[in-house]
């Protein structure tokens, strides 16, 4: 590596040159010791469970932010300067989603290994192609990124173009152990396969229900399971949902209804909270990352639980409308179905075909959206 | 063996062909062009034009605001990396005049990207790393106005031209070292710029406190060889000799599980100390100074509301009884005749989102002997490239 072999070059001149050159080399050395562990700085927990996933051993993985912190808005805190200092390898989402701190961390840890454009420096979003790219770029659509949605880690297919990044990023850096990568890497990409088959088969009857979202954080989760959006409760992204605007969408709920209101851990639950209650939805915490919620520890369980999360609560919201809410439930489906339906509860069973009933497109809600969800 | 550094450094440096598909979108605002709009209007019980802080020569930009309704600085910013090597930005000031408006360049440097061993070099002119609040430009204050100690001390904000440098130590926690030399042009410096006039060294330490507090910790100490420092405001005095200023700060922050978004509360604190030793000149005569200043400020912005904050800041000076001639020091303003400086802010404001910010102030200020009431309404709207803000 580039580093190292300038540090023996120093090394070897040391005896006779000056001192301030043995000075040079001996910060190389400590800086990037040859044995030791890759130290990797990742801005989200899921690149941070990524890079321990492919690195396993041979590398110490530092994630700067926690499944309860809005990842927009982080201070570039002295910690976290310390930390890139000592990094080789950074890996953050992108598609500005950092914009705020993470350029200002990287110039002011003074780590040219991490410098854009290095092998050292990594975005998530890079690798992936974003949705959402705006056509225009206007503030008064709220805090819009140029670069798309950067809310690329719910969908697991994501995971696994962002893997493939990684695992090379980690062979550049780190050449020695790159056969030690690419068995992990080809080891996960296999797992995480079949994983994804798992969950497909799983969210199957989540297909076309319709969702609240707090910010737009679902978007490729919603691709990817065919949920539908049908509002935010962001007026627009960034800002924080008023009064006026929540009343707006509980109003619009009785045309175009919903069936959930979901949120990440760190957003606000009074704003979902009170729509919920006054729609009769239940309001459900998606892990949104590694460590939103006690069961998502690692990238596996994060989908496990996201599925269960929303799959339980699909089966709540059902039954709880069968046994009590039987006439709203029936309007309700009236909405959602072309013709009346019988409104029984949906079975209560843990198996994956939670909502029984196929969704079938309605005049109602047969928006291009929702067309192309249930396609 | 210069050659072989350069290689090196070459080589440390060379960028790689980007693996994956690039996001031509995010060279879209290259370089980052950004605006701030600022504007106010102040209201003060007492003369804003005869302001003085007694015992202090003022220098800087640490008069009053111009009462009533005003624009107050309008700022531009453009920065980008120009090479792989270097960094650099440019920041205007465009401020109201007595005849129309004057451009003032308030940062234009360089600063290196690719030194090894976390060391960087910044130059051209730049705001000193010499206490917290100084590298912070104005519309991200938490308070419309400065600390008294930064009036009294730094005339309101120091930047000169000249050189920084900083190490980030490799440590587990924040350590930072640094130093500047600098041209001695700016208050509290006052020199022709034949030698550095300036320089300063300075000790940031930083860190975590769980997952839900994080401080820097901020040492510096600033020695000006002043050949000649006019005042700004007060009194005309002209002022010769050696400075000599020590700064500790303190930041210290709090946002629940540190997702501030919500609720935080910011807490900041420095403490000033600067002994000055020279002469003193007050047309037509001439005499001797002595004398040791102190000073600090203790301020707390809470967040309490997704969007609303307020702020209480206490400030405090004191000038010990300087030696020297007492009619000169009487007529320069330097002798405190008894009477330390106070202030009490309290301020409130509303941000409609993170780009624009609505502020009401009042305080009870204690600068002269005679309370002043001051209040204010100021806004703040930052347009283009989305700025970074350091801790």
């Amino acid at each position: 590596m580039n580093t190292n072999r300038c540090g023996r070059w120093f090394a070897h001149r040391a005896p006779g040159s000056s001192w301030l050159a043995a000075v040079t080399a001996a910060l190389l050395l400590v800086a990037q010791p040859a044995a030791a562990k890759v130290e990797v700085f990742a801005c989200e927990p899921e690149w941070g469970a990524l890079a321990a996933e492919l690195g396993g051993d041979d590398v110490a993985v530092f994630t700067a932010t926690s499944a309860v912190q809005d990842p927009h808005h982080v201070e570039a805190r002295p910690r976290l300067i310390a930390k890139v200092r000592q990094a080789e390898l950074l890996i953050c989402t992108g598609a500005e989603l950092e914009v705020g701190w993470l350029p200002l961390l990287v110039r002011q840890a003074h780590n040219p290994r991490l410098a854009v454009g290095q092998a050292g420096y990594l975005l998530a979003a890079d690798a992936v192609e974003t949705l959402e790219k705006p056509t225009q770029l206007d503030r008064a659509a709220g805090d819009v990124h140029p670069g798309g949605n950067p809310h690329i880690q719910t969908d697991p297919r994501n995971i696994a173009r962002v893997a493939d990044a990684l695992a090379t990023r980690l062979a550049t850096v780190d050449p020695g152990r790159a056969e030690a990568y690419r068995a992990r890497h080809a080891d996960f990409a296999r797992r995480w396969q079949e994983a994804l088959h798992r969950w497909e088969a799983q969210a199957e009857g989540l297909r076309g229900i319709p969702v609240v979202v707090h910010h737009t954080s679902w978007v490729y989760l919603e691709q990817w399971l065919g949920l539908v959006q049908v509002a935010a409760l962001e007026p627009k992204p960034g800002v924080p949902p008023s009064a006026a605007h929540l009343a707006a969408i509980l109003s619009g709920l009785a045309t175009r209804p919903a069936r959930l209101v979901v949120r990440t851990p760190y957003e606000d639950p009074r704003p979902s909270e009170w729509l919920a209650e006054r729609a009769g939805l239940p309001a459900v915490v998606l892990p949104f990352t590694v460590g939103g919620s006690p069961a998502a520890t690692n990238l596996f369980s994060l989908f496990d639980d996201t599925l269960a999360r929303l799959l339980g609560a699909v089966v709540r919201d059902a039954s709880a409308a069968g046994a009590s809410r039987s006439e709203s439930c029936g309007r309700l489906l009236v909405r959602l179905f072309d013709r009346p339906p019988a409104c029984s509860p949906v079975r209560r069973s843990g198996s994956a075909n939670v909502a029984a009933q196929p969704l079938v497109a309605t005049p109602i809600l047969g928006e291009t959206r929702l067309r192309e969800a249930i396609r | 063996m210069r050659h072989a550094l350069l290689a090196c450094a070459l080589t440390l440096t060379a960028p790689l062909v980007a693996e994956a598909g690039g996001v031509p979108a995010a060279n879209g605002f290259n370089p980052a062009l950004s605006a701030i709009l600022m504007g106010n209007d102040w209201g003060y019980t007492r003369s804003s034009t005869t302001y003085a802080l007694p015992g202090f020569q003022l220098g800087g930009e640490s008069g009053l605001a111009a009462e009533g309704l005003s624009l107050a600085e309008s700022e531009l910013t453009l920065s980008a990396n120009v090479d792989p090597t270097f960094y650099g930005q440019l920041t205007l000031a465009v401020a109201t005049a007595d005849e129309g408006s004057e451009v003032e360049i308030e940062e234009a440097y360089g600063e290196t990207l690719a030194l090894p061993g976390g060391l960087g070099v910044r130059f051209g002119r730049f705001f000193s790393a010499l206490g917290y609040l100084n590298e912070v430009h104005a519309h991200a204050w938490d308070f419309a106005d400065a600390p008294l100690a930064y009036r009294a001390f730094l005339g309101q904000q120091l930047f000169d031209d000249g050189v920084q440098v900083r190490w980030v130590v490799p440590a587990d926690g924040f350590v930072e070292v640094g130093g500047e030399l600098l041209r001695g042009r700016a208050f509290p410096g006052g020199s022709d710029g034949s030698t550095p006039g300036t320089g300063d060294l300075f000790l940031h330490l930083g860190g975590d406190v769980g997952v839900s507090q994080s401080w820097r910790l901020g040492l510096a100490h600033l020695r000006a060889n002043v050949e000649a420092r006019e005042s700004t405001v007060g009194p005309p005095s002209l002022f010769a000799g050696d400075s000599n200023l020590s700064v500790v700060d303190l930041v210290w922050k709090w946002a629940p599980h540190g997702d501030p978004s919500l609720r935080n509360l910011l807490f900041q604190a420095a403490y000033f100390r600067r002994a000055e030793d020279g002469t003193v000149a007050v047309n037509p005569v001439t005499g001797a100074y002595d004398g040791t200043q102190q000073g600090g400020y203790l301020q707390a912005v809470y967040q309490f509301w997704p969007r609303l904050r307020a702020g209480l800041r206490y400030d405090h000076l004191r000038a010990d009884d300087p030696d020297g001639d007492p009619a000169v020091l009487t007529a320069a303003g330097l002798d405190p005749g008894g009477h330390d400086p106070a202030r009490v802010t309290v301020m409130t404001d509303f941000s409609p989102s993170e780009f624009s910010r609505l502020r009401l102030q009042y305080a009870a200020d204690r600068s002269r002997p005679e309370p002043d009431h001051s209040w204010v309404v100021q806004y703040i709207l930052s347009l283009g490239a989305h700025g970074a803000h350091a801790f």
